[in-house]
């Protein structure tokens, strides 16, 4: 019967053309979008090399201070999170390692007389040790690089390219912002979308060309802290919030600022406390958000297939009248308007499986991303095939179920109620 | 083999309550051919969907087969419709998204049938209404005496034992409505059990039998 349902369906679809066209656009476009902002998602907070050990990472991201008149929203200084972490793996065992970094800030280097801009990092040792780079040459740089103030780099892909065309750049000099830095390792292209780990050349925090960041609260750096395991979250969370409140008394600005709002959370925790400007993360609030547009994105084109399903109710009401007359119960006129449908919303869905793929190889080819390298993996590929059913259904049950209802006489006269 | 007892059936709106058939008592036996007429809105199509399990009756008691149909649910009456009964109508209706031989399956997809047994089944009930090289057009691809060429071989196709044809002819010219009349006698002649209904005079005196009504009422 199965295969019945299926071989009128793909008939039924082929010859009404105009209704088939609308359905899988519609089904086709959502999911197009829905695939991309989840690979785009999964390739931001989903544990990935080189932060594979996401899992069980808390990061300070940002910081607020505030005073009376005065906020600053932003990255937090050396000064800040030091106090925040500083030695806090001898304090609590569930800490691992602790990393301190800036974000990636654009570096100028020239080579030929052809200027040169490249995203530059600083970064200690214990980076390298909670991230996991793929090495191409070489090897990371180690803490006793970072304390001896050692001028070493790691570069990726990309920049030995630029700098040194096809051959090993290990042992070579290259020239960054007016500082000379011995090239250690190579690592492979990191898309930017990976805020952690991107970066295009990695320099240990020591080298900077002033001492004043040490003290700082305001900057642009970032703490990562390796927990054992997840469940040590809580109790790192609550010392890390602890060592921020005795932080409070040495702002370096207290006229300006009082507090200090920041805490260790997971990425996603972060981008929360970010969107919401929320003293605590609200990562609930994010995922209501996040299923809310989801859902709301789900919903319109179902509701428009349930509309166009209805509508062909008058279209179709011949036929269902002659369906009944040669044997059809409603319970199997269900099933072939109901196998109709999911068959559309397959159709609909393998078209935008492809037209994701398309979208997404472009989007790593075009550059618009640096270094992207959004994929289509098979949890994406699942969710995208869940969702296609779940517009199947949704959208086709109820139409299915009002054509079944039709009485055979009236049906027969084309009337539907 | 079909037996109808007093049966009514009266139409409801709201404010209205119309009788479209009343108090009327028929038996048909097998192999007979029994045309129906009437004037128009007497009740003759009313009629003959209560013969064929599409419509209940309000009053009255129907039997097939000496069985009463009143507590069939859904499924049974469809799987009665399905292979006891087939019908042919005036304005055909064909899915006109389907092939012509995809048309005619359509009764037999409701049976355990493979698609084999059911294609060489509707090849053959095509090739007996003379419609042998038409298998693979669509109706909108055929004229109004083939198209009901094909209703009546949809009709056949699951050999059903009653042949339910509500005006056959009805949307044909005369020369095409005595084609599609030899067939049905034909098929009668086979053993078909026929109920007709027609405006056709000529046609009705072809048939066994005349069942008049007026008015909702069996006068004949």
């Amino acid at each position: 019967m199965l295969g019945n349902y299926l071989k009128m369906a793909l008939k039924v679809l082929a010859r009404r053309k105009f209704f088939t066209f609308i359905s899988l656009f519609g089904i086709s476009l959502t999911l197009l979008v829905l695939l991309v902002a989840t690979a785009m998602l999964d390739q931001i907070f989903a544990p990935q090399a080189p932060e594979s050990r996401g899992d069980r990472t808390l990061g300070i991201y940002t910081a607020s201070l505030r005073g009376e008149d005065s906020v600053y929203n932003g990255f937090a200084g050396y000064g800040l999170l030091d106090r925040a972490v500083r030695g806090l793996p001898q304090e609590l065992p569930g800490v691992e390692n602790i990393s301190l970094f800036t974000t990636a800030r654009a570096a100028i280097s020239y080579v030929g007389g052809q200027k040169i801009e490249s995203s530059l990092k600083r970064t200690d040792g214990a980076y390298w040790q909670i991230l996991d780079f793929s090495f191409l040459e070489g090897g990371p740089f180690t803490a006793e690089d970072d304390a001896a103030a050692r001028f070493v780099a790691v570069i990726n892909e990309t920049t030995r390219g630029r700098f040194f065309g096809d051959e090993p750049a290990v042992g070579r000099t290259i020239e960054v912002d007016g500082q000379r830095f011995r090239v250690v390792g190579v690592v492979r292209d990191v898309p930017i979308l990976r805020v952690v780990a991107y970066s295009e050349i990695w320099v240990p925090v020591s080298t900077a060309k002033s001492r004043a960041y040490l003290k700082e609260y305001q900057g642009n750096f970032m703490a990562l802290l390796l927990a054992h395991s997840r469940a040590d979250f809580p109790q790192i969370k609550a010392a890390v919030d602890r060592r921020l409140d005795l932080a409070e008394a040495h702002i370096p600005d207290r006229r300006m600022f009082q507090t200090i709002d920041a805490g260790a959370d997971t990425l996603f925790e972060a981008v929360s406390r970010t969107l919401f400007e929320a003293r605590e993360s609200r990562p609930e609030l994010l995922w209501a958000l996040l299923l809310g547009l989801a859902v709301l994105f789900m919903i319109l084109p179902s509701i428009n297939l349930v509309n166009l399903n209805l509508s062909r109710i008058l279209d179709r009401a011949s036929e269902i009248g002659v369906r009944k007359a040669f044997g059809a119960s409603s319970h199997t006129l269900v099933g072939q308007f109901v196998v109709e449908n999911v068959v559309l919303t397959l159709l609909g869905g393998a078209l935008g499986l492809g037209l994701a793929a398309a979208v997404l190889a472009g989007l790593n080819e075009s550059g618009v991303i640096p270094y992207a390298d959004l994929r289509l993996n098979f949890r994406v590929f699942f969710e995208g095939l869940a969702l296609a059913l779940f517009f199947g259904l949704f959208s086709g049950v109820y139409p299915a179920w009002k054509m079944s209802r039709l009485h055979p006489v009236q049906a027969l006269r084309g009337r539907t109620v | 083999m079909i037996q109808l007892e007093r049966v009514t059936k009266k139409y409801r709106t709201e404010r209205v309550e119309t009788t479209a058939l009343d108090n009327v008592n028929l038996t048909i036996d097998q192999g007979e051919f029994v045309s129906i007429m009437g004037p128009s809105g007497c009740g003759k199509s009313t009629l003959l969907h209560l013969i064929g399990l599409l419509d209940a009756p309000s009053g009255g008691s129907i039997a097939l087969d000496g069985k009463p149909v009143e507590r069939y649910g859904d499924r049974a009456l469809a799987r009665v419709r399905n292979e006891r009964l087939g019908f042919v109508f005036q304005q055909f209706h064909l899915v006109a998204d389907l092939s012509v031989v995809d048309n005619v399956e359509i009764p037999l997809l409701y049976r355990k049938t493979t698609g084999k047994e059911r294609r060489r089944a509707a090849l053959a009930a095509l090739d007996r209404v003379g419609l042998a090289s038409r298998t693979h057009h669509f109706p909108g691809q055929l004229s109004g005496g083939q198209q009901q060429r094909v209703a009546i071989a949809r009709a056949i196709v699951g050999k059903p034992a009653v042949l339910l044809a509500d005006e056959p002819t009805g949307n044909l010219d005369s020369q095409m409505g005595d084609e599609i009349m030899g067939i049905l006698q034909e098929l009668n002649q086979e053993g078909t059990t026929i109920v007709m209904v027609t405006h056709d005079p000529r046609l009705a005196e072809r048939t066994h039998r005349v069942v008049r009504l007026f008015d909702g009422r069996q006068v004949q």
